[in-house]
């Protein structure tokens, strides 16, 4: 039986989740997008922000969002120091795709075996006073364990925008992506603008880490989940375009609400991954590429 | 007579190892032996295609576990005899990476690596959704009480497993030698150069793709026996993927030796670290091990001892 209630629900469900998708794509939309360097860690950085929110919010009743916000100079300084091995192994001696992403497939690995040597593969979930409520519009229940994190991740995603469009470091750091030659003779040292934009990237890790334990209670393995969600939703939105990413997680999370609520939430993940072999198989430049 | 030996060499060591099975009770080594020979099939087929042609696969459970689960549902479905499975096996990941091979059509480099693991989530789903092989919980797998002339089913798989991992490394040596890994290292180096110049490079990497393909799951095969339990989460291990990818780089990834020294070496310290360590810390070694070698020694032991050996003689 077919109810407009059920798919209204669902469509908003989606949206809010695709609020969601949008933080987490943020990261690997600065990397991969502008940077070319294919962190396929990041997902696991993200788990690894959820745990240290998590941490701070048993210890201490901070709030997740609050606590996410704390890490970032933290995550910023992991960022730096990734990339600058990263740079003095691989980009340096021109060997960065192949070889990079054997590096960044071996710190996904260490990243996540720590997580669970750490915390075990228990499920861990937070406590905020708006986990549990919702909020009803007519036939429509909007449940604020989804709605908060869209609102932060929809204010995150224009944060960065304003900040590559409107700021000198933003401005350089999409220069640098399409010519760091040109960046080098305007006076600005292209290594140093991508160490930053790769620390920024890392640094949205913990505040999307900190939505993703307000939305679903964690454990160390699941960022492997978020591997092809972030890579279908940055490949579909065009490769390092920050509205892109927005209108292609937005798609992303309707596609996957309708696909559970109608199918079964087992089929959820393979909606992702599916979209993601066919955008690389048909149009690898993605909806809004450059 | 300078070309029999490396096939002396291949049946002396199925010799020995069947000497093993005659002389040998001990259930552990069996258990044991069996892991690493399967790691050096998964490893040495990684390299055929990410050693030689320089695509990186990440999408070993996938082939792995399409290996294992045509085996099972050949076996619920009709019964089949061992060997009608193991070749069905190699044939749907074959296929699955003939599929693959038209794929690096579009796909160059960083993509490429993501669609494989891509395309690993989308297999798992179906299979988590496939009711008749066991869905999500799994299917437990009875081993047949007698088997040819084994005493015991652990003899037997070891037996298929080292016969496995004997004909891959003679693939793979074979392969290197002839003009076909030739025409593969050109494409690792420069894959436009090397069509221009009249290598046959969509030929050739479909061959690669193919044939490692079928290897990594005629090693899944056996895995629903090795374990007596087949669920979704074991057969599509990601551990699979990174010890098939670790074990060439540690080992160097341009030779046939490499992923074999690689295999053994990681394979062997695992074994040991599960035993008297922990499992999740011998995961964490594999991880630790990995990186410091990918930015340290690139091109593996092997690598590194040609190296040191030619600084000796110079």
């Amino acid at each position: 039986m077919f109810s407009f209630d059920l798919l209204g629900n669902a469509v908003v469900a989606g949206i809010l989740l695709g609020g969601f998708y949008a933080a987490v794509s943020l990261g690997i939309s600065v990397t991969f997008g502008l940077l070319d360097v294919a962190n396929i860690a990041h997902p696991v950085f993200i788990v690894a922000g959820a745990y240290a929110v998590y941490a701070v919010n048993t210890a201490f009743a901070l709030d997740p969002i609050l606590a996410g916000l704390l890490f970032t100079p933290l995550f910023y300084g992991l960022g730096v120091v990734i990339y600058r091995i990263y740079y003095v192994s691989f980009e340096r001696a021109g060997e960065q795709s192949l070889r990079g992403l054997v590096f960044f497939f071996g710190l996904l690995f260490i990243a996540e075996v720590s997580l669970s040597l750490a915390y075990g593969v228990d499920y861990r979930m937070v406590e905020a006073p708006y986990i549990g409520r919702s909020v009803s519009i007519g036939p429509i229940g909007i449940s604020l364990r989804l709605g908060v994190p869209c609102v932060v991740g929809l204010l995150l995603t224009l944060a960065l925008y304003l900040f590559l469009s409107k700021t000198f470091y933003g401005k350089a750091i999409m220069g640098v992506s399409q010519d760091s030659l040109a960046l080098r003779l305007m006076g600005a040292n292209p290594i140093q603008i991508k160490t930053i934009a790769f620390g920024l990237g890392m640094a949205t890790a913990s505040l999307a880490g900190a939505l993703l334990i307000i939305i679903v209670p964690i454990e160390p393995s699941m960022g492997r989940e978020y591997i092809g969600r972030v890579f279908a939703i940055t490949v579909l939105g065009g490769m390092g375009s920050i509205g892109g990413t927005l209108a292609a997680a937005l798609i992303l999370g309707v596609a996957e609400s309708l696909t559970s609520t109608f199918s079964g939430p087992s089929w959820a993940l393979a909606v992702s991954f599916g979209i993601l072999l066919l955008a690389l198989a048909v149009r690898p430049s993605g909806l809004f590429g450059r | 007579m300078k070309r029999a030996w490396p096939v002396l060499v291949a049946l002396s060591i199925l010799g020995v190892g069947l000497l093993l099975t005659g002389v040998m009770e001990n259930r552990y080594v069996y258990f044991a032996t069996y892991v690493i020979l399967q790691y050096i099939v998964l490893a040495t087929a990684w390299n055929i295609l990410g050693g030689y042609t320089g695509y990186v696969n990440f999408g070993t459970p996938a082939f792995f576990a399409m290996g294992a689960y045509t085996a099972t549902f050949l076996m619920l479905a009709c019964k089949a005899p061992f060997l009608v499975l193991l070749l069905a096996g190699g044939l749907i990941s074959g296929l699955l990476g003939l599929g693959l091979g038209y794929l690096t059509l579009r796909l160059k480099g960083v993509f490429f690596s993501i669609a494989t693991l891509a395309l690993t989530v989308v297999l798992q789903t179906l299979i988590i959704n496939w009711e008749f092989v066991g869905g999500a919980k799994g299917i437990s797998i009875i081993r047949p009480a007698t088997i040819l002339f084994f005493s015991s089913y652990s003899k037997f798989l070891f037996m298929v497993m080292l016969c496995l991992a004997t004909g891959a490394v003679a693939i793979a040596r074979w392969i290197e030698r002839s003009w076909i890994g030739q025409g593969l290292a050109a494409i690792r180096d420069n894959e436009e150069a090397a069509e221009c110049m009249g290598v046959p490079t969509l030929k050739l990497k479909i061959l690669a793709t193919t044939l490692s393909g079928g290897l990594m799951g005629m090693a899944g095969v056996p895995f629903p026996w090795h374990v007596t339990l087949i669920e979704p989460g074991s057969a599509f291990n990601l551990d699979y993927a990174v010890n098939s990818l670790a074990m060439p780089m540690i080992g160097g990834t341009t030779t046939w030796l490499g992923p074999l020294v690689g295999a053994v070496l990681l394979g062997a310290a695992q074994q040991v670290a599960t035993v008297t360590i922990s499992s999740e810390l011998n995961l964490l070694i594999v991880g630790v091990v990995l990186v410091a070698f990918v930015i340290l020694a690139p091109e593996g032991l092997v690598g590194l001892v040609r190296r040191l050996v030619k600084r000796e003689h110079a």
